[in-house]
């Protein structure tokens, strides 16, 4: 082989390499798209009632034989991470994305969301005055509809029926905090914590119940002009408070605590109140609880206000870069339409019906009977809450157990850390919500500067 | 080329030391050609590797420049050195790191003394010795996310946990490790994980000990703890420092018992975890990536500190 050959050789070579590597990153662009046929990729949280959805994809597909749905499953973070960024990117990845109640009001904001009022309207079929006012207001911003609901919860008390009786304890309808602290410390006992309340760190975790508490002792974490009010006197009293019916009477090794924890303690026969989500209850009553058919359910516990439960719910919402809007409608309009959850009862079981979303749903007879006790409760409920203002202040955001801004995620979490620091007594109260303010105050002058 | 060097060296008398400088070879003609060519061949790959290990580097530095929540991404911008300000201003660095020091130091510790003990126990013949050697190292090869559940709902939990239970024998109230002692939590789990490795490693030394100089010690009349004081400590010196050397890089990643257990409560917000915290929770991809490329700097610097100085294993005075 000569020099030259040999130096040909060795660009071609190079030129090769390169060429291979950086292809590496083009591919894939179109897969087969059939003519006539749009497809639409949806991003979905991978909770039960979104994999039954799954299933039933055939019924929407009878109805439009034209659309296909492209459904991509993640974890709740993941969803939440990966949606985020599309929309915030303007990528247009997704045509529909479930969102939580926490991100419509900002996203729809952000106009990142498709806004389906008009939408909504045009279908009398649709009737969106069926669904409670509450869940509608929570996925609106300005009284534009941003997103429709596909299942919601609140919270509410659970407390074992056997165990007042023994005791000749008689829970009111309506209970206020005093009262449910009374009962849990009179039934706590060596084997069982008087009440589980939720106390892992985390925005979602302990300060969905938490906030709910400083809502009705007078607290919040805003007010009106996005001043921060963590180490104020309402909220250290509702967290003071939390901490002393923890300590007194609820659960040991609190920090170990979130919702999966609570449930397992309360349906193993180890907690005699829980207060938690609405949602909780077809766990509570399943199979494989020790406490089934013993739990009795009133209202969230209360002080200053009227009503103290929360409000949570997954949406469906359209990305406002999607090309496909309305084709993507019709698939929000199957999904969340009066005959879906009939279709969902007669299909899977009544018991797996989306719950908390539309009134109709709770007038189907199969459902009433499958959802015992607390279905009725739960439309109650759901209808009664007030995400407008959950406190005894006003405040300038929709939502009741968080605050609608972006940064809320971190300002919950770092203080929730700090008050499991006050939990074990590794700091004072007072020093934690003072951490907690200055990370509150941040996030308010950002706010303040939006405004 | 190995087959041509080999009996070089075994030239070499025993004891003398070996050229320091490697012979500079002049190459020329033909053999040049080849050489040059080779390179050509081996560029793409240089290339690659280059773009691979370092891009994400450098994107990480221009990150941190910029001023980029990502639920405000409106607000993009250049940020200057605002995100490194907000990293040393905003206190939650110092405590990570020094969260990270105990926990890892702790557990590097525990791990590397139990280790040592059951390295010493297993390096002796007895019947099911194999079988001993698997199930010690067992909860090595359990995923750190499943070694956290186990040690939080099986070990730990204040009801039911096994801990617990052992220390109501001694008349001990049970007690509420994560919330209590988040800390203990954590080093328990890393421990519980990294002894197997650490046993690993010394039992690799123990086995390449020479019998002789046991048996010498011995006809010395050394008793056994003298032989193991002063023969074999000093020969697992640099196996030691291997299986901290290791243990520690693989430890200072941890995340899942802190985000299974403490949620980065009570001193546990490991670098790992605030990382995650910024970037994921908080959303704050420039200040995230601040965290990072800081981190990166601190760990250069610790780690060539410690390598030239406490490590025999990479200085060559060793040799």
């Amino acid at each position: 082989m000569t020099r030259t050959k040999q130096r040909r050789l060795g660009m071609a070579s190079l030129v090769t390499g390169f060429a291979l590597a950086v292809s590496g990153c083009a591919g894939f662009g179109n897969l087969a798209n059939e003519p006539g046929v749009t497809t639409l990729t949806l991003a979905s949280v991978n909770n039960p009632q979104m994999q039954d959805m799954s299933e039933l994809l055939g019924d929407f597909y009878a109805q439009h034989p034209n659309i296909k749905i492209n459904l991509i499953m993640m974890e709740e973070n993941d969803l939440r991470n990966a949606a985020t960024k599309d929309v915030a990117t303007q990528g247009g990845q997704y045509d529909i994305m479930t969102v939580g109640a926490y991100e419509v009001p900002i996203w729809g904001q952000n106009k990142w969301l498709t806004d389906l009022t008009d939408l909504a309207a045009s279908d009398p079929s649709y009737d969106v005055g069926d669904f409670f006012k509450p869940v509608r207001d929570g996925v609106s911003f300005d009284n534009r509809l941003y997103a429709v609901p596909f299942y919601g919860e609140s919270s509410f008390l659970m407390y074992r029926k056997d165990l007042f009786e023994q005791a000749g304890l008689t829970m009111p309808e309506r209970p206020t905090w005093d009262q449910v602290a009374e009962f849990s410390r009179k039934l706590n006992n060596s084997d069982r914590a008087g009440i589980c309340l939720r106390a892992k760190p985390g925005w979602g975790e302990m300060f969905a119940p938490l906030t709910t508490v400083v809502n009705t002792f007078g607290g919040q974490w805003y007010d009106m002009n996005w001043d921060a009010q963590v180490n104020k006197p309402g909220f250290t009293k509702a967290v003071q408070f939390y901490l002393d019916t923890l300590k007194e009477s609820g659960e040991r090794d609190p920090a170990s605590f979130g919702f999966t924890e609570c449930l397992n303690l309360f349906s193993q026969d180890r907690a005699a109140m829980w207060y938690d989500a609405t949602s909780a209850a077809g766990s509570v009553e399943s199979k494989d609880s020790k406490v089934a058919g013993k739990v009795g359910y009133v209202r969230a516990p209360v002080v200053m206000t009227k009503n103290s439960g929360w409000l949570w719910s997954w949406n469906l919402g359209i990305n406002a870069e999607s090309k496909n809007k309305d084709a993507a409608w019709q698939f929000l309009k199957w999904a969340t339409s009066k005959e879906y959850a009939h279709l969902v009862g007669s299909k899977l079981g009544w018991s797996q019906t989306p719950p908390g979303t539309r009134a109709s749903t709770y007038r189907i007879p199969e459902y009433r009977e499958a959802g015992g006790e607390f279905a009725p409760l739960t439309a109650k409920i759901m209808s009664e809450v007030n995400p407008k203002q959950p406190g005894v202040a006003p405040q300038p955001w929709v939502g009741i157990q968080y605050v609608t801004i972006p940064e809320f995620q971190d300002v919950g979490n770092q203080t929730s850390q700090a008050v499991v620091d006050a939990i074990s007594g590794r700091s004072t109260l007072a020093e934690a919500l003072d951490k907690g303010q200055k990370i509150a105050e941040r996030a308010g002058e950002n706010q303040k500067k939006e405004g | 080329m190995t087959a041509t060097t080999q009996p070089r060296t075994a030239e070499l008398a025993p004891g003398q030391a070996k050229p320091k400088k490697p012979l500079k070879v002049q190459l020329k003609g033909q053999e040049l050609a080849e050489r040059k060519f080779a390179r050509k061949l081996i560029t793409p790959a240089l290339v690659v590797a280059i773009l691979i290990t370092q891009v994400p580097f450098v994107v990480t530095i221009y990150y941190s420049f910029q001023n980029w929540n990502l639920a405000r991404p409106q607000d993009r911008s250049f940020a200057g050195f605002d995100n490194y300000v907000a990293v040393i201003t905003n206190g939650a660095f110092l405590p990570s790191l020094w969260a990270t020091i105990r926990i890892v130091g702790g557990s590097v510790i525990l791990s590397l003394v139990l280790g040592l003990i059951l390295a010493v126990l297993l390096d002796r013949k007895f019947r099911g010795q194999a079988l001993a050697r698997t199930l010690l190292i067992t909860p090595f090869l359990v995923m750190p996310a499943a070694a956290a559940l186990i040690w939080k709902f099986s070990l730990l939990d204040f009801n039911t946990g096994m801990v617990n239970y052992g220390l109501s024998f001694f008349g001990i109230p049970p007690v509420a490790w994560n919330t209590d002692h988040p800390g203990l939590t954590i080093v328990f789990t890393l421990t519980w994980q990294y002894t197997p490795f650490m046993m690993l490693i010394l039992l690799a030394g123990l086995q390449s000990q020479a019998g002789e100089v046991l048996e010498a010690a011995d006809v010395d009349g050394a008793s056994a703890l003298q032989t193991f004081r002063y023969m074999t400590l000093p020969h697992l010196r640099t196996y030691a420092e291997l299986a901290t050397l290791l243990g520690t890089v693989m430890m200072i990643q941890v995340f899942d018992p802190v985000n299974i257990m403490t949620k980065g409560a009570g001193d546990t917000k490991t670098l790992p975890y605030l990382l995650y915290e910024r970037a994921f929770i908080g959303q704050q991809i420039g200040e995230a990536a601040a965290y990072g490329v800081v981190t990166v700097i601190i760990t250069i610097v610790i780690a060539t500190a410690a390598l030239r100085t406490l490590f025999k294993v990479f200085t060559e005075e060793a040799r």
